[in-house]
């Protein structure tokens, strides 16, 4: 009796194979045909998928970058293309900041008949969910995932921001402008925006005759730094390097100061953002980093727009306001999401005229948008990065960031 | 009815049943839009449903607490990756620190690196195996929760920058060739599996778990079992990770980190501990619940102008964790006990319930 | 390494071992007592984090108050937990009882995400807690000093409460027999929550010497330190006090020494070789019970 089991399996092994091995062909023909023409443009909305952590470790950023992209949908949310008004929908997902989260909430959005993507913030779960939006040949396009690794060899993958390698050498030219010959570099363990940076940064420092006296990393979710501050301050570098999330940023800067570390510390996009100087205090004045934006350049009529009507927004709802981290500061990333959702927007009133209305036509003229956004004019080059060649360098005076000098690569 | 006829009558409907599964997924494979999100639970459970009986194959049958699983299924899934990634584009995928030399020319068939994903896994399961083994129950959870770890953070370190890539992780892992390529691996390994439940084998390991002292009185070597069991467990870890990097196509050693263990833990106990089948239905159940059908709790719903209140982002994950809760505290033995959905089970349960006049019965 | 440099580390080691040792008591003492790895003790110890910025932050209480609102919602959280989700798995099978404890750390870890976001928040500053000294070239915060001393003092009272009070005698009593000492007419419901009111004193205590120097409080927050002061329990024989607490020192220090031997990359893979290494040695730990089969 008790061989059913035995028997029910491998009978039900028989049959796949079976099946398998007399339909496989077909399959992929039929996965092809399919994959060929994209996701169509049907019926009244065009639905976008926004693909962001809103919980784990990148959560708070990733949210903020969910603000930005609610806001430029409720600038925008219709668009007429060859005569009829489509609406604009979001479809938001929660990658979790998570890579095998990431894959499965990419492959939601797919199923949910998104045309296009935005996001994510977090390089890794980019890099992860890269694969699925191209089989699928619907566009993303990335507001701050700084990696290279992102959009190359993804033809379906199109980033605003710069890239590291860039931001890199931006903040090793920096560092050697202020005239710090030694640097220590501080990085986490398993994620490659934080390893990917330092390494950058060290390349090219390295190459303007810098010397790195001390090369730190640290785990995932790890809150004491006293032991590597420590070893820092007796190599006694320069300035300190440290590409890192929002929470490290939290934990690493008073315990920099309680260990008496008066070395210059310089960091990375993530760190622009109020939350730091509120946990931080008196110990994040004087930090330097890079980012894609200035909240008081007044030289952008775009980005002035931008900002008062995203205060405006954020103060109109209790939970934005949470969600931005309490204070209506406007956060680089925030920004970011909405320049990705004005690429995709363009790239869709770009579509007027088309003959047909599908994800890869939307591909196509997304590599033809130039437009003023909020973070500079965006256009894209073949990889799908933006064109960008300035970063802005601020640092944190009288618990505000200050604007301190653009800065481009040497 | 005699008992042969009976037994003929269970394999004609055993046929049935299959032919109905292999019908559905043929069905879904070939009618539904390749983007379907059924299609990716389908494929995901799948994958989860072989770690979850590797899993179980430990805890529910022999008995041994382990919660190392994702440790095997990392170092599967890099075996899988560095020996898979197509030569060409490795220059690429190891973009900062290059690879290594004796590395950067090997690329062998997907079939032999999913064997070779398991074997390595297995023989690192062998020789962490016999000093590991002779600890007692919690501390062997521990010291195979310690040992997963170690994996996990070793693989992502920069000594092995130039195998594993480091903190970076491995890309442009080769995909499933086909959509019916996990279910055909999945069902061998887990039809070996079941096999050697009901081999002898099999037998002295769930002797081992209900009573070691009188297992071993009985003339069970127990020190060859339970490394006998660990090692066959690893094995199919390490595929099972392998056909997760093929899944996602992207890997990082936080990929595998000890949420991913509880997860595999989590759907072995809603399966029933020492249960197959209940193994495979949960992980089903679980992913499609988690990843598909409570992905609406994230969003914000309005009803005409009223908005439905709690759903906001990251409301999913703590309805999940409720149904976790629950079912942990209130349906202990979890949907299937350690009874095995087979025909024998289905008339029994059928039977009980004309006894007691069609209620439900528990 | 100059002197310094080395009095710098013997500091961060002995400080940070202190909370470690802390919160290992709250894993070692539920488990001398239910015989359960506590998987939630290193969330409720988060989530004190997150009482002290409501307390203080939210409802402007002064930090003496704060501190007392604290640990009261951490007791009662604690003691709620035991009673929903371990209570009711008495007599079920260890794993389930670990697993309901893993459920209840996953619970906890989505709740904090869902009310409270991901974003980081700040711990508030306890003044002359996060004053500066330094002395020679060491430079330190109070609380990093005043740390160990403060654990000491609480161990101790801890011992004089285990070992010469009516419930202390009751708790060793069902640590050595569960059943027999129910039949000896103790109270066991009293005594397993009196266990995890001290459990959870003890962490949040441990969070306020925890969260000051490390002002940043998110929803994984605890599972890190939650995982070291877990093997610092195992370390030390988990089920005794004292080896948690000789334990979260060993743990604190090797893991401070190993990141100024420039190896910060692997003092977690140091740290879990050390932990299976005395495993193997000692497999119920430094200080730990022999354990004895019945058949």
């Amino acid at each position: 009796m008790k061989k059913f089991l035995a028997l029910t399996m491998s009978a039900v092994l028989m049959l796949s194979l079976a099946a398998c091995g007399g339909n496989a062909s077909d399959d992929s023909a039929a996965n092809n045909e399919t994959a060929a023409t994209g996701v169509a443009i049907e019926g009244d909305t065009i639905k976008i998928g926004v693909f962001e952590p809103t919980t784990g470790e990148n959560g708070g950023g990733g949210m903020q970058e969910v603000l930005g992209m609610r806001y430029a949908n409720q600038l925008y949310p219709t668009v007429d293309i060859n005569g009829n008004t489509y609406n604009i929908q979001l479809v938001e997902v929660d990658n979790q900041s998570d890579k095998t989260a990431a894959v499965t909430a990419a492959q939601s959005l797919i199923s949910s008949g998104v045309v296009a993507v935005l996001g994510s913030y977090g390089s890794g779960v980019s890099i992860a969910a890269g694969q699925t939006f191209t089989d699928a040949q619907v566009p993303a396009i990335g507001a701050s995932c700084t990696n290279p690794q992102v959009t190359l060899g993804n033809d379906f993958y199109f980033r605003t921001c710069f890239l590291d390698p860039f931001q890199g050498t931006v903040m090793a030219s920096y560092a050697m402008e202020q005239g710090y010959t030694t640097a220590a570099l501080i990085s986490q363990n398993g994620d490659d925006y934080s390893t990917g940076l330092a390494a950058f940064f060290q390349q090219a420092f390295e190459k303007m005759g810098g010397t790195i006296v001390a090369n730190e990393t640290y785990q995932t979710n790890e809150s004491d730094f006293n032991a590597i501050l420590t070893s820092i301050k007796a190599a006694n570098p320069d300035c300190i390097f440290a590409p890192s999330s929002i929470a490290t940023a939290t934990l690493l800067l008073p315990q920099a100061q309680a260990n008496g570390i008066t070395a210059q510390i310089i960091a990375s996009d993530t760190w622009e953002n109020e939350t730091i100087i509120n946990a931080a205090g008196s110990a994040a004045e004087g930090v330097a980093l890079s980012t894609f934006f200035d909240e008081h350049d007044e030289t952008n009529p775009v980005a002035k727009e931008f900002v008062t009507g995203f205060k405006e927004y954020l103060n109109g709802n209790p939970q934005n306001l949470t969600s931005n981290g309490g204070s209506d500061g406007v956060a680089a990333v925030s920004a970011l999401g909405y320049d990705a959702y004005m690429s995709v927007y363009e790239a869709l009133k770009a579509l007027d005229g088309a003959e047909t209305l599908n994800s890869v036509a939307l591909r196509d003229t997304l590599k033809a948008v130039s437009f003023n956004g909020v973070t500079g004019a965006i256009s894209f080059d073949e990889n799908g990065d933006a064109i960008k060649n300035v970063a802005y360098i601020k640092q944190i005076k009288d618990g505000k960031f200050a604007f301190l000098k653009t800065q481009s690569a040497e | 009815m005699t008992e042969k006829k009976k037994t003929q009558l269970k394999v004609l409907f055993s046929l049935i049943a299959l032919l109905v599964c292999a019908g559905m997924l043929f069905y879904v494979n070939h009618y539904t839009r390749p983007t379907f999100m059924l299609r990716t639970v389908l494929q995901l459970g799948a994958i989860y449903a072989l770690v979850a009986v590797s899993m179980n194959l430990l805890n529910g049958f022999t008995g041994l607490f382990s919660l190392g699983q994702a440790g095997f299924m990392a170092i599967g899934a890099y075996t899988f990756a560095i020996f898979t990634i197509p030569v060409k584009s490795r220059s690429g995928v190891y973009y900062l620190y290059g690879v290594a030399d004796w590395l950067s020319n090997i690329q062998i068939p997907i079939w032999a690196a999913i064997i070779l994903a398991g074997l390595v896994a297995a023989i690192l399961a062998a020789i962490i195996g016999a000093p590991v083994l002779r600890l007692k129950s919690d501390y062997f959870a521990i010291a195979t929760l310690g040992f997963a770890e170690i994996v996990r953070i070793i693989v992502g370190s920069s000594p092995m920058n130039r195998i594993t890539n480091g903190s970076l992780g491995l890309k442009l892992i080769p995909k499933f060739s086909n959509f019916y390529f996990p279910f055909i691996v999945v069902g061998i390994c887990i039809l070996i599996v079941s096999l050697l439940i009901r081999s002898s084998y099999g037998r002295a390991f769930k002797a081992i778990r209900e009573d070691e002292i009188a297992a071993e009185a009985m003339g069970i070597n127990l020190a060859k079992h339970k490394q006998l069991s660990f090692i066959i467990s690893s094995f199919f870890a390490g595929i099972s990770g392998a056909l997760m990097g093929m899944y996602l196509g992207a890997i990082t050693s936080t990929t595998f980190n000890v949420t991913l263990t509880y997860n595999i833990l989590l759907i072995v106990v809603i399966g029933g501990m020492g249960s197959i089948t209940g193994s495979i239905i949960s992980s089903f159940l679980v992913i499609a619940a988690r990843e598909w059908w409570l992905r609406f709790l994230d969003m914000e719903i309005f009803i005409g102008s009223f908005k439905v209140p709690l759903l906001k982002s990251g409301f999913r994950m703590v309805v999940f964790s409720l149904i976790l809760m629950i079912v942990v505290l209130f349906f202990r033995r979890g949907i299937m006990g350690t009874n095995e959905l087979n025909w024998n089970f289905i008339i029994n349960r059928l039977n009980k319930k004309k006894k007691t006049g069609g209620e439900s019965c528990e | 390494m100059t002197t310094n440099a080395f009095l710098q580390y013997c500091l961060t080691g002995i400080s940070i071992g202190g909370i470690y040792a802390l919160i290992a008591i709250g894993y070692t003492m539920v488990y001398g007592i239910l015989r359960l790895i506590n998987f939630a003790h290193g969330d409720i110890f988060m989530m004190a984090a997150y009482f002290m910025i409501f307390s203080m932050v939210n409802f402007a209480l002064p930090w003496y108050v704060a501190i007392i609102v604290v640990i009261t919602a951490t007791v009662i959280l604690g003691v709620t937990i035991e009673r929903i989700a371990y209570k009711p798995l008495r007599s079920a099978p260890r794993m389930s009882i670990m697993i309901s404890a893993i459920g209840v750390s996953y619970f906890l870890q989505n709740v904090a995400t869902y009310l409270f976001s991901a974003l980081p928040k700040p711990y508030p500053a306890i003044g002359f807690l996060t004053k500066i000294i330094s002395f020679g070239g060491i430079s330190t915060s109070v609380v990093t000093f005043i740390t160990p001393i403060l654990t000491l003092a609480f161990v101790f009272i801890l011992m004089q409460l285990i070992n010469h009070t009516k419930i202390g005698m009751a708790m060793r009593a069902v640590s050595k027999d569960f059943e027999t000492s129910q039949l000896m007419g103790i109270k066991i419901n009293r005594v397993i929550s009196f266990t995890f009111v001290i459990g959870c004193f003890l962490a949040a205590i441990g969070s306020v010497l925890y969260f000051t120097p490390r002002p940043s409080v998110y929803p994984l927050a605890g599972s890190l330190p939650g995982l070291k002061c877990f093997i610092a329990a195992v370390f030390g024989g988990i089920g005794s006090v004292p080896g948690a607490v000789l334990g979260g020192f060993i743990i604190g220090l090797s893991e401070t020494f190993i990141k100024a031997a420039g190896y910060s990359e692997f003092s977690d893979v140091f740290t879990f070789i050390l932990l299976i290494v005395i495993l193997l040695i000692k497999p119920t730990g430094l200080f730990g019970e022999k354990i004895t089969e019945k058949v």
